[in-house]
Parts: C-alpha cells; sequence; structure tokens
C-alpha cells in the first residue's frame, strides 16, 4: 500500500501556550477573569506604567511546576526570567517577561493513544511567559475605523509554553498528543484548556523529509492554530505545500506563516530575514528563583492519577473496553463520577453504559456541568436506577425515562417506578390481548414478517412497547410475537 | 543650650534636618515657617540656580499644617517631621507630574508615589517639589535634561553634576533641606561632591526601586543628599527596608543608622585603593583627599593599601550593562499609552519613530542604540556577556579588599564642577567623570561623598567612602568621624541672594 506522503516523511514539533488557572495575573494583582469589560483588570504594572516593578505569583509559578512533574519534566532547582523585545502595541513594556536559558522545567514526555499505536513524544521544555494584551478594531460606517484599541485584561496572564521535540510524524499524532495534552492539564487542575477562551494556543514547526533520511529538513512555523481540527488541516495542507515544493526541485524556505482557516492554506507571515532580534536577557527586576526538592515533592504529591493510567486501570481491573475507558476519563469530574457509581455496584461495565449512554446524553440536554453531577444525581441514585432494570423491575426503555425524571424531581427511582406505576409487565396473560391487537391493526406489516422480511418484527415490537408506554417486557413480546404469528 | 550650640538664630534654610525638626518639635519654629521659609528662598534663589522643574506649594504646606496640628495636640511625629524634602523628578508622586527631565513624559501625571516618597511621607518630611535631572537620569551635568540645565549654586556659571543634579543643588543652595536622588552609576555621590553636600548611595536593595522609573534597574538605587552625615542616616533609615513591591529589595533587616554613629574611627581598617590615585585626577583633589585620610588616620584609623585591578574597565562594562538595560526599560515609551505621542497620522511604525525620535534627548537616543547594539544576536556575548564577567571581576576585587580593611577610601569625582558647556560636546570625556563611582554600583555597595575641601577656585571636593554590601552603619560612622573633625560641610555657597 503507498503512503499518502509517498517516499515523504513529516516531522512536526508542537508549541503549546496553555494559561494556568490562577486568580490574579503572573507579576501583579489584577484578576485574571475571561470576559469582563475590556482594561477593567489592569493597572499600572499590567500596563507598563513607569517605575512599576513584576513580583511573580508563587500560585502561578507552583501550577507551572505541577504542569511540568505532570508530563515527567525535570524541574530546575532555580530558575530565572529574562526579557524579550519588541514593539508592538498589545505589549506594554515592549517586552515580555518570559524564560529563556533557564526554563521552570525540561526533558519530559508524554505518551498518547494514537489509531493503533501508542504516541510517544518528548518534552523539550515548559517555561513560564506573561501573555499580552488584545487589539481591537473597531468597525466605523465606512469600514474598518482608522484607529484600533488594546484591551490590557490579558496583559500579564499566566501562560505555559510546552515545547515537544519533532517527534509527531503525521497531523493524526498530533491531534493525539493535543488531545492527551488538553485531558492531563485540565485532570491537574492547571488550566481550562478552552481554545475558546484563548486559554489554549499552539503553533507548529513543521518539515518534511525523504524516509529514512537522518537530517530534518527546513522547517516552517505555522501560527494561529486555534482549534484541533484546524491544527490538522494545517498540518496537512503545509506538509503537501512543502512535498510539492520539493518535488518542482524548489527549496522550502524557513519561514513563520499563518493558517487561513477560511481559505484552507497557509500563507507567509513574515521570512526569516524578517524575524525578530528579541535581544532576551536577564530581567534584572526578578530574582533568580529557587525551589528545594522537597517542594517539588509536595506538588508532586498533589498529582492526581494520570489519565492514561486511568484508563489502563479501567479496562484491566473494571473490564471496560478501550473505547469505553477512553470516553469515561475524558473528562476528570465523569471519571471521578464513574468510580463513585463502580465502588457501590458489582458491575462496573453495566454503569459504565448508564454513563457513557443515557447520562451523558442527558447533561447535554440539560446543559449540566460535570463537575456538578454528583451533586445533582447522587451516584447512589444511579446504581438504584441500573439496579432496577437489572432486576428486571423496570424495562430498560423506562429506566431512561425514570432517570431524565430523577434528574428532574430529584426523587429517588424507586419512588418514581412506584408513583407513576411503571414496573415491567412481564406476564404473559396481561400482554397476549395488547399483541393480538398490535397484529390486527398492522395487517401490511405481519404480511411483510410472513413473507420473510425479518425486520418487520422489530416494528411490531415496538407497536407493542408504545401501548405499555415501554414497560412491557421486550424478550417476552418478542416470543409472544413470534408464538402468533409462526416463527 | 549647650555651649557647642550657634549663639545666633539661624534661618530655617541653613538648617540641617535633625536640628529643623527639634526646632519644630520643640515648637521654636513651626512646619509652615519652616517650608515658606524654603518657597520664599526658591523666588529668590531658582532663577539662578533652576534645581527645580515643579514646585507644590499648596499639598506642601498642607501638609507641614498637618504636622503643626499634631504638634499641637501633642501627638507624636514622624522622625522628619516637618522636614522640607526635594525629590529627584524620576521619583514617582501621586497627582505631581513626572517628567525624568524628558520631553517624552512631559506631561506625565503618576496615580502612584514611589516606595521611597510614601516613607519619606509617612516620616513626616514635607515634599516641596520636583528636581531637575538628566534625561533619564543619563549624565554626569543635568546637561542632558530637556528643561535646560540647573547650576552650581558654588559657581552658577558650572554644573551642579549629575545626574541628581537638581538635588543636589538645591540642597546646596538652600531650597531643600534635604533631597532624595537615584544613583546608577554615581549619580548621587558626583553632584553632592560637586555641590559640596552629603550623598548616600545605598547598598543595592537597601532601598525599594518601586516607583523610581528605571533607567539600569541591576544598578539603580535611591539614596538621601543632605547636609550631613547625621541627616544622611535619618533620611535612610526612613526609606530603607524590604517592599512586597519590588522582589529585588533585600530582605536584610534595617539596622539603627544613628546608634554607632559617633563611635569614631579607633580600629577601623581604612582601605586605599591605588587605582584611584592614578594621573588624571585633578592634583587639588588628589591632595584633599589624602589630607583627608590624615585626619582619619589622626582619629585612630589604621590605613592600609588596596588594590582593585579591574577599576579601570568598570566605565566600559557600565557603558554596556546601563544602556543595554536601559534599551529595554526605556522601550515602553512607545506613545501608545501615555507620554508624547507624534507621527500617529502615518501608521503604527511613523508613531514609534516619530514619537520616540521626538521625546528623547540625543544622549538617551544614544544610549538606546548602544544598548540594543550590545544586546543583538551576533554582539551579545562579545559585549554584554564579557559585561557581566567584568562586573564579576569588579565585585571579587572588592570582596578581596574588605577581607583586609571595613571601609575603602577614595576621591569621588577626578574633576570638580565644570563649566556649562564644557563637556557637552564630548559624551566620552562626560563619561569618565563617574570613574571613581561606577565600579560600587557594578558591586552593588554603599558609598557616600562627603565634602572635603575646596579647590583653589572655591569648587567642593568630595571625599568618597565605600563599605560592605549592607554595611553602611560602617560606611556611616567613618564619614561622621570624618565630619567631626572638620568643618567643610558647615560651608555654604556665599554668591547666590
Ligand atoms: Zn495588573
Amino acid at each position: 500500500m503507498s503512503h499518502p506522503l509517498g517516499e515523504y516523511e513529516l516531522v512536526i514539533g508542537l508549541e503549546t501556550h496553555v494559561q494556568l488557572k490562577t486568580a490574579t495575573k503572573l507579576f501583579c494583582g489584577c484578576a485574571t477573569r475571561f470576559g469582563a469589560e475590556p482594561n477593567s483588570q489592569v493597572c499600572p504594572i499590567c500596563t507598563g506604567m513607569p517605575g512599576m516593578l513584576p513580583v511573580l505569583n508563587r500560585h502561578a509559578y507552583e501550577l507551572g511546576v505541577r504542569a511540568a512533574l505532570a508530563l515527567h519534566c525535570e524541574i530546575a532547582p532555580f530558575t530565572k526570567f529574562d526579557r524579550k523585545n519588541y514593539f508592538y502595541p498589545d505589549l506594554p513594556k515592549s517586552y515580555q517577561i518570559s524564560q529563556f536559558d533557564v526554563p521552570i522545567s525540561k526533558n519530559g514526555w508524554l505518551e498518547a493513544a494514537g489509531e493503533g499505536h501508542t504516541v510517544r513524544v518528548r518534552i523539550h521544555r515548559a517555561h513560564l511567559e506573561e501573555d499580552a494584551g488584545k487589539l481591537l478594531h473597531p468597525e466605523s460606517p465606512v469600514g474598518r475605523a482608522d484607529y484600533s484599541l488594546v484591551d490590557f485584561n490579558r496583559s500579564g496572564v499566566p501562560l505555559l509554553e510546552i515545547v515537544t521535540e519533532p517527534d509527531l510524524t503525521t497531523p493524526a499524532d498530533a491531534h493525539a498528543y493535543l488531545t492527551e495534552l488538553k485531558q492531563v492539564l485540565q485532570y491537574t487542575g492547571i488550566s481550562d484548556c478552552d481554545m475558546e477562551k484563548g486559554s489554549l494556543r499552539c503553533d507548529a514547526n513543521v518539515s518534511v523529509r525523504l524516509r529514512g533520511a537522518t537530517v530534518l529538513g527546513t522547517k516552517t512555523e505555522i501560527k494561529n492554530l486555534n482549534s484541533f481540527k484546524f491544527i490538522v488541516k494545517a498540518l496537512e495542507h503545509e506538509s503537501e505545500r512543502q512535498i510539492r515544493v520539493l518535488e518542482g526541485g524548489g527549496r522550502v524556505v524557513q519561514e513563520t506563516r499563518l493558517w487561513d482557516p477560511v481559505v484552507g492554506e497557509t500563507r507567509v507571515m513574515r521570512s526569516k530575514e524578517e524575524a525578530h532580534d528579541y535581544r532576551s536577557f536577564p530581567d534584572p527586576d526578578l530574582q533568580p528563583f529557587v525551589i528545594t526538592a522537597e517542594e517539588v515533592e509536595r506538588i508532586r504529591r498533589t498529582l492526581p492519577e494520570m489519565p492514561a493510567a486511568r484508563r489502563r486501570r479501567f479496562v484491566e481491573s473494571s473490564g471496560l473496553t478501550e473505547r469505553d475507558a477512553e470516553i469515561l476519563t475524558a473528562d476528570r469530574a465523569i471519571a471521578d463520577y464513574f468510580e463513585a457509581c463502580a465502588a457501590l455496584h458489582a458491575a462496573p461495565k453495566l454503569l459504565a453504559n448508564w454513563v457513557i449512554g443515557e447520562l451523558r446524553k442527558e447533561m447535554n440536554e440539560r446543559h449540566l456541568e460535570a463537575e456538578s453531577l454528583a451533586e445533582k444525581l447522587p451516584p447512589a441514585r444511579l446504581v438504584e436506577l441500573a439496579r432496577l432494570v437489572e432486576d428486571g423491575k423496570i424495562t430498560r426503555l423506562v429506566g431512561k425515562d425514570v432517570l431524565a425524571e430523577v434528574l428532574t424531581s430529584g426523587a429517588a427511582a424507586g419512588r418514581i417506578v412506584a408513583d407513576k406505576g411503571l414496573a415491567q409487565i412481564a406476564d404473559a396473560g396481561a400482554l397476549e390481548p395488547l399483541v393480538d391487537k398490535v397484529i390486527a391493526a398492522n395487517g401490511k406489516t405481519v404480511a411483510d414478517y410472513r413473507a420473510g422480511k425479518k425486520p418487520a418484527l422489530a416494528a411490531l415490537i415496538g407497536q407493542v412497547m408504545r401501548e405499555t408506554k415501554g414497560k412491557a417486557n421486550a424478550p417476552l413480546v418478542t416470543k409472544l410475537l413470534q408464538d402468533r404469528l409462526g416463527a | 543650650m549647650p555651649p557647642s550650640a550657634p549663639t545666633a538664630p539661624t534661618a530655617p534654610t541653613e538648617l540641617t534636618a535633625h536640628a529643623l525638626r527639634a526646632a519644630i518639635v520643640a515648637r521654636r519654629l513651626s512646619a509652615r515657617e519652616a517650608a515658606e521659609a524654603h518657597f520664599a528662598r526658591m523666588e529668590r534663589v531658582e532663577p539662578q540656580v533652576k534645581a527645580y522643574l515643579t514646585t507644590c506649594r499648596e499639598p506642601a504646606l498642607a501638609a507641614a499644617d498637618a504636622i503643626d496640628a499634631r504638634i499641637a495636640r501633642g501627638e507624636s511625629v514622624g522622625p522628619l517631621a516637618g522636614v522640607p524634602v526635594a525629590l529627584k523628578d524620576n521619583l514617582c508622586t501621586r497627582g505631581v507630574r513626572t517628567t525624568c527631565s524628558s520631553r517624552i513624559l512631559e506631561h506625565f501625571v503618576p496615580t502612584y508615589d514611589a516606595t521611597a516618597v510614601e516613607r519619606l511621607r509617612a516620616a513626616g518630611a514635607v515634599t516641596l517639589g520636583k528636581t531637575n535631572l538628566d534625561e533619564f537620569a543619563m549624565g554626569s551635568s543635568t546637561e542632558n535634561s530637556a528643561y535646560g540645565p540647573s547650576l552650581n549654586p558654588w559657581d552658577v556659571t558650572r554644573v551642579p553634576g549629575g545626574s541628581s543634579g537638581g538635588s543636589a543643588a538645591a540642597v546646596a543652595a538652600g531650597t531643600a533641606v534635604a533631597a532624595l536622588g537615584s544613583d546608577t552609576g554615581g549619580s548621587i555621590r558626583q553632584p553632592a561632591a560637586l555641590c559640596g553636600i552629603v550623598g548616600l548611595k545605598p547598598t543595592y536593595g537597601r532601598v525599594s526601586r518601586f516607583g523610581l522609573v528605571a533607567f539600569a534597574s541591576s544598578l539603580d538605587q535611591i539614596g538621601p543628599l543632605t547636609r550631613d552625615v547625621r541627616d544622611s542616616a535619618l533620611m535612610l533609615q526612613a526609606i530603607a527596608g524590604p517592599d512586597p513591591h519590588d522582589s529585588t529589595s533585600a530582605a536584610a533587616d534595617v539596622p539603627d543608622f544613628a546608634r554607632d554613629l559617633e563611635a569614631g574611627v579607633k580600629g577601623l581598617r581604612l582601605g586605599i585603593p591605588k587605582e584611584y590615585f592614578a594621573p588624571g585626577t585633578d592634583p587639588e583633589i588628589t591632595r584633599a583627599v589624602e589630607a583627608a585620610i590624615d585626619v582619619l588616620r589622626r582619629a585612630g584609623a589604621e590605613v592600609r593599601a588596596v588594590s582593585l585591578p579591574h577599576t579601570d574597565y568598570g566605565i566600559a562594562a557600565y557603558y554596556v550593562v546601563a544602556p543595554a538595560e536601559a534599551s529595554s526599560n526605556l522601550a515602553r515609551y512607545d506613545g501608545v499609552r501615555y507620554g508624547l505621542r507624534a507621527g500617529a497620522e502615518g501608521g503604527l511604525l511613523a508613531m514609534y519613530k516619530e514619537s520616540r525620535r521626538r521625546g528623547f534627548g540625543r544622549e538617551v537616543a544614544r544610549r538606546i542604540m548602544l544598548g540594543t547594539f550590545a544586546l543583538s544576536s551576533g554582539y551579545y556575548d562579545a559585549y554584554y556577556n564579557q559585561a557581566l564577567r567584568v562586573r564579576r571581576l569588579i565585585k571579587r576585587d572588592f570582596d578581596n579588599a574588605f577581607a583586609e580593611v571595613d571601609v575603602v577610601v577614595c576621591p569621588t569625582s577626578p574633576i570638580p564642577a565644570f563649566k556649562v558647556g564644557e563637556k557637552a560636546a564630548d559624551p566620552l570625556q562626560m563619561y569618565l567623570a563617574d570613574v571613581f563611582t561606577v565600579c560600587l554600583n557594578m558591586a552593588g555597595l554603599p558609598g557616600i561623598s562627603i565634602p572635603c575641601g575646596f579647590t583653589s577656585g572655591n569648587l567642593p571636593i568630595g571625599l568618597q567612602l565605600i563599605g560592605r554590601p549592607f554595611d553602611e552603619p560602617t560606611v556611616l560612622r567613618a564619614a561622621r568621624a570624618y565630619e567631626r573633625e572638620t568643618d567643610w560641610h558647615e560651608r555654604r555657597p556665599a554668591g547666590l541672594a
């Protein structure tokens, strides 16, 4: 089978910026709340007023260390901050405080579940830096106004930049890595990773080379990748573009390219010659920062079980399928909820079906947050409902309605079943008249069935179920119908 | 009255801070009278000296009245109660424009006080106004001010030194009892020497830099300019100490700077660095400093030769490190949020270029370019990193010297006050004015300049005493010991109205 890239292979490295979940900014006391009025969360420090000095937010630093530990990085016992100098109106000091040669952490790795294989990515480094403000371009009656506005609410918000080694070789693997990264960061409470709110942003370095070559090809950097879908598309597009250039006898030019989601292409943003000389040097306003091995251990001990380990455990000890385990662990709160339920029940697989199926559907419809699930539906309630179905007290179909009712009213499942008379009808004597009625009323379907169209039976079963509002025992109905129609 | 006290009443504008505070607390003089006397003197001498850029008469009188009212009610007042002080105009003052003597901040009014200013006010000081400086503290004469030079009260055809020239001139001219300056390469000590007053640069980190408009962050330090050493201790006491708003302020405990002030120099080991007595220094200055060393020896100090072999590289390294930091610190003046904005109609780049071209003076522009170059990729190691290596060597020189001596003694400036315009055309000559002062900033050490004589042309000469990190008490004690033996600090310029 020929490979989609032919004789070429793709080499990808990702730089991901995540916003750390702190109440205040990295170097001042301003709030970091998303969506506030422009310039309502600013002070003289984060707007670069004369004489103002940064003071490191210790919590942001610890969150950074926590993330680095979750990514199996080495933590630098000593770290420092540097200034990255460039002019732009959204950058109030005209330099960004970042980390240059002594990042808080380096040399980690992350394993992600790829399609049929495990994707192992080395983390080159993870470092802290401050975010810039945001430019706004107002509209005037005749088009774009001839001025721009700057919102500094985001200026100084703490970011962790996570840089991988160029270990990824397909857009799908890049997607798998990002999915896993997002999960780990959400699990550890480090970031919301909400791309729409800009709390996760990604740049990609891409190059292609002939399969088996040992030297890396010339890379381009792609910016403005603000959804996982775009990342995959941009990587596909960019690798194809580079191969076309090489096949045409040309050379890939080192440059920064911008992904245009409307056109679905990358285009040149700036060439290597136009690249900034950031003139980085140690920020003299901040002292080098020291962390002891004990402090690192203290932070390490607070790390929860990582999603990959949890998935493995769900498969190995709870007997779930890989797919179910993946769905359940995608959100830490859901996984926690599932485990709380499973602790009260001997058959985790059955509970997994409830959580993955009906419960997630109800949550979507009700816009119910995973975090508030345990409060809205205590694990014991869900287990009670599952038992009613297992024990044949109610049908699975009725069970779905009861779940909705439990969520709406907050009453116990048993009580709802009793009050509304929802118990299963498993008495042939009670069902036979209904079966006869359905057969009499659906001559065409009955004829179809008799003519060999087996699926027609399902329609008849459905009719009986409707007559009983879902309470009829389905196997019994099937048997009665088959007997009557002479299967 | 003790017999040594002056018998004739002295004008409030001639008193020291401690004497003035004592008079105010004893109700021999009100804080309002003291403040008013200073504003009155300003009217007479400011046209000649031009020390101030902004005066704050109404708020100053209100603050003075508040002090008087507290005293009248028998309430306790701070250690600087009623003392009229001046602030270098690179110290941010809430509601009062802070220009850094630059066009780019001509109309900039901060919404906050610098920590040092806040502490000075809390100690009861009455702030009279903001003093002139070389633009963004870059210079040694105040000639680099966008608002014209200040002049030396001892000879108004000469410069007061810089960059805290306005503060030094005000204290010497009797238009402030004491002042705050900032010292990046000698900017407190050199003008103090040229104006015949006391100037102290504390250890780096001793005083918070929060609210000091940055020139070179790893070198800048705020300190007092005063009429005697006791006032220097008093002012330092008020402003020193850790500040949660400045990560580089030291956690070190603040000692009582007055406690050992009168302890003398008996047994104290003084180091005389031969590198600071090289040819090139005005011979009158060398003689005055040698005579001062004799005074200290006779007072009981033990004098030894020490060597600071990397002194010669100090200026070169300083003129890499300081501009490098400045190029970044001053990048925020871009016309976007505050300060001068020009050329906006030509688009973003034109706005940046035109605002900065019009906003910055030649010396500031020169240093921004120097610093930008020194940090550029391909030059960083040859310049910036090399300068940092020199900085470590200079620090080590001092460490070695302080293993053998307690205080290093040398001239503050190689030359006395020079004529306005004399060196303005030659930046290199001007840079050499800092030759004896920059190494302390590079090493972060405390240093004081005290008056130690006059040239034949009646221009003041400064003696510099340098101490170990955070050992201001020993520096002040040695300076005070010298001051007790001499009366240079009691001389006031006679030429002013
Ligand atoms: Zn802020």
